[in-house]
């Protein structure tokens, strides 16, 4: 595979090239042993000592200085040093990350690294979680835990992103590592209650259990009764607010009795204010909360459980991150204001309650560092946020009501005030109907550490509200001003010249998204051509085609992957990407299998991979080869 | 031993300088001429791609917008999760089944009240749930002179932000538009007697 080292992915996942990966298998004829671990050899360890020859005094030391990589990127660059390093970086690595679950098999990442003790694997694209790709697509785990079940026994922790996670799966991880620890599922589907059932009793080191975002089939079974019942457990996360079934409360209760590690824990719509009480009072030491409902619908008097419970989290003196509040009371409010001072993170992006009510919580929240909220905190809410909590990292603003108003309630006056208040902003994610330049430029200007701008404009091609012009310039300005800008999303009215923008300035952008925007195959090109460490590029509904694709060629290689759906692409131009570049694996996926015109590309995902096409995928998906 | 005519020495090479780094090799470039002209826009559902080869578009593109804003449902759009949808989409439909509660605020008093609008019929119920809530008077309304001669007239903020007459509209109007009450006094309330 052509290597093309000018713009080396950070996130490089490859493994090296084919004369390389022969010296694994090999055994390299060493008559030196003993000093030290041995590495690499498959044989019985030698009893004659012999003197050992420098090079294996190279790799003892190389091991032990390597094991203190803990940086994936850095141990990608050490193993392209030679083969003595990449060799011994294998040895050493101990956290394996798959950015693409279909870029390398599970053989050979684990012929690779044979010592790894938590694995880290993604899957669909992001565009999936918005309904534009079909539910059975693929992003199997179980090859996955198949491989691993004989390969790492060791295995401590398994992280999880838009995978498809069966039953099954869950219940030969159980099985096959007795020392697992951790276990964290983010956006994925395919499993149920039973599932976790086989995790909390058969995973007895168990310490985290997080289910986050995914959907969980309610089976009917009791899982939280299946932890192991008499002695503590080694419990410091459960999460599982996304999973909605029935509670047993005193199984709950007891578990977290017997947990005295626990320090997150997450609840689902199924527990009342009353045994949310009930549980805290157990845990005070507890720092990250989800209150689950917050809701009391038995209350015979409203707000009969407020006391109580704002004496119950004032005892929580650790509690640094709230969340949850689905079905709030507004009654409950007042309950949290004591906390509210010590809190780094608060998620009230489920809570549709009036903006008064929120901006009450939010004065008293001086340490907030990360907050998540629904728009109707409208602009004043903002503007309270704005003007309390000058340590804000992250904010995002969701959508109420996504088709509401022309107006919206969070516009550019919003932007604006946090802008203004909120000098050390890193990351933003902000839903809107409409947008002004001048908002967009002040907050290039105001908060120069943005690492992640997302501005979704909600309202299709809408300009710049005041003046009547494209978002050119604000967008220009983000990428212009902001230098540490690594991730960015893109709405509104925009034309070639903000792509022109991007490309020129955007030196840094690993993940660009991009909708309903661009006048031509120019405004890719620039991307294309301009963005060396792009990584991530999803693209919908703009009218990019065949030669913008094409522009490309140069860099796909280098990065994890391309979407791009209701374009302008054609079967024939993305033939000629598969022919160019024949290590990238190139997806066409129809809409709909029925209707077929032929000379259309619904969807095309394209990514680049070392084992060529993959045999499961479904039949609206065409890998063109 | 047999040598892949692709065996990349580089990776074996030792050298000074950071592991990565290299000279940039360039690329022979891929120069794909294309006289081909955009294809035509075949996705008649995704409202949102129009075809726009010149500047030209631009500004008729910006008119439409504002003459008809896309309010089709355009799948996947807004980019908000379906966990995050149904969580929403659940609530908002139990709010409106459960009634319509604004706030009421009157001059003077210490504390609001809320009353739930679908509970009444039309402005004479409405008007003396307020009255006997607050204990006032709001007087006769007319449509030329609103509430003549009463101490409190009751107006509303509506949508647009603006203070209105209690009574303007129609009902049901009312009902869409209304977002919280104030029982003005009836000295402030004089230029909002007048309909637009």
């Amino acid at each position: 595979m052509r290597k093309d080292r000018t713009g080396i992915s950070q996130d490089d996942d490859r493994s090296p090239p084919a004369d390389l990966r022969g010296a694994e298998s090999s055994n390299k004829t060493r008559n030196c042993c003993g000093v030290g671990s041995v590495s690499g050899s498959t044989g019985p360890i030698s009893m004659e000592f012999q003197a050992p020859c420098p090079d294996q005094v190279l790799e003892n030391v190389l091991e032990n200085v390597l094991q203190f990589l803990s940086s994936r990127r850095d141990r990608n660059a050490a193993s392209l040093v030679c083969k003595s390093w990449w060799r011994v970086e294998a040895l050493t690595r101990s956290d394996l990350y798959i950015g693409n679950c279909y870029s390398v098999s599970p053989r050979r990442a684990m012929s690779r690294f044979s010592r790894v003790q938590s694995v880290s694997i993604k899957g669909r694209p992001r565009f999936a979680d918005f309904n534009l790709m079909p539910i059975d697509w693929g992003a199997h785990f179980t090859p996955w835990v198949t491989a691993m079940a004989s390969a790492y026994p060791w295995l401590e922790k398994v992280y999880l992103k838009r995978m498809s996670v069966t039953d099954d799966d869950l219940a030969l991880l159980a099985e096959s590592f007795p020392s697992f620890k951790e276990l964290v599922i983010v956006c994925c589907d395919g499993f149920s209650t039973s599932g976790l059932a086989i995790v909390a009793s058969d995973c007895r080191q168990l310490k985290v259990l997080d289910l986050i975002e995914s959907e969980v089939t309610d089976d009917d079974v009791d899982w939280i009764a299946c932890f192991p019942e008499s002695g503590a457990t080694c419990l410091e996360s459960l999460i599982f607010d996304c999973v909605e079934c029935s509670i047993n409360f005193d199984a709950l209760e007891s578990l977290v009795v017997r947990s005295p590690s626990l320090k997150k824990l997450r609840l689902n719509c199924n527990v009342s204010i009353g045994q949310l009480c009930r549980l805290i009072v157990r845990a005070p030491q507890l720092t990250h909360l989800g209150t689950g409902s917050y809701s009391s619908p038995d209350d015979a008097v409203p707000g009969e459980h407020a006391s109580d419970l704002q004496s119950a989290l004032s005892a929580c003196k650790s509690l640094v991150c709230l969340s949850g509040f689905k079905e709030m009371l507004p009654d409950y409010l007042p309950a949290i204001y004591p906390v509210c001072a010590n809190l780094t993170s608060l998620n009230f992006s489920y809570a549709n309650i009036h903006s008064d009510q929120i901006i009450s919580v939010i004065f008293h929240c001086h340490n907030l560092q990360v907050l998540w909220v629904l728009d109707s905190i409208r602009d004043e809410g903002l503007q309270a946020v704005a003007s309390t909590c000058k340590d804000l990292r992250e904010l995002r603003v969701f959508p109420l009501d996504a088709r509401g108003d022309n107006e919206g309630p969070v516009s550019d006056v919003g932007l604006q005030a946090i802008s203004e208040g909120c000098r050390k902003l890193r990351s933003i994610l902000y839903f809107c109907q409409h947008m002004t330049n001048a908002a967009v430029i002040a907050m290039s200007r105001n908060c120069p550490d943005l690492e992640v701008f997302r501005l979704c404009i909600i309202a299709l091609h809408s300009p710049d509200h005041v003046t009547g012009k494209p978002m050119d310039e604000g967008f220009g300005a983000i990428v212009m001003n902001c230098k540490k800008l690594t991730r960015l999303a893109v709405s509104g009215l925009l034309t070639d010249r903000a792509f022109g923008y991007i490309g020129k300035y955007g030196k840094l952008l690993r993940t660009l998204s991009v909708a309903f925007a661009g006048d031509s195959d120019m405004g890719l090109k620039y991307v294309l051509e301009g963005c060396p460490r792009l990584q991530k590029l999803e693209i919908r509904d703009s009218p990019f085609g065949d030669a913008a694709l094409h522009s490309g060629l140069h860099h796909y290689y280098n990065m994890r992957f391309l979407w791009m759906s209701s374009c302008r692409l054609s079967p024939k131009g993305c033939q000629e990407i598969v022919r160019a570049l024949p290590r990238l694996v190139v997806e066409v996926i129809k809409h709909d299998v029925a209707v077929c015109p032929d000379d259309t590309v619904d969807i095309l995902y394209m990514y680049r991979s070392l084992e060529g096409p993959r045999d499961d995928a479904p039949k609206v998906v065409t890998i063109l080869q | 031993m047999a040598f892949d005519k692709e065996l990349n020495l580089e990776a074996t090479e030792l050298r000074l300088g950071l592991p990565g780094t290299k000279e940039s090799e360039k690329q022979p470039t891929i120069a794909i001429k294309s006289n081909k002209r955009a294809l035509p826009n075949f996705n008649e559902e995704s409202c949102g791609s129009k075809e726009n080869s010149n500047a030209s578009h631009l500004i008729q593109k910006r008119d439409q917008e504002i003459a008809s804003p896309a309010k089709a449902q355009v799948v996947g759009w807004p980019p908000v999760r379906s966990y995050r949808k149904n969580c929403l989409q659940l609530k908002k439909m139990e709010a409106e089944a459960a009634g319509m509660y604004v706030k009421v605020s009157m001059d003077g008093a210490p504390y609001l009240r809320k009353i739930d609008l679908k509970v009444y019929k039309g402005y004479p119920e409405l008007l003396k749930a307020l009255e006997e809530m607050f204990k006032f008077s709001a007087g006769e309304y007319s449509e030329r002179e609103g509430y003549n001669g009463s101490e409190f007239v009751p107006t509303y903020e509506d949508k647009d932000g603006d203070w209105m007459l209690v009574g303007d509209v129609p009902w049901d109007m009312f009902l869409c538009s209304c977002k919280r009450l104030r029982i003005m006094k009836g000295s402030e309330a004089k230029g909002l007697g007048c309909a637009v």
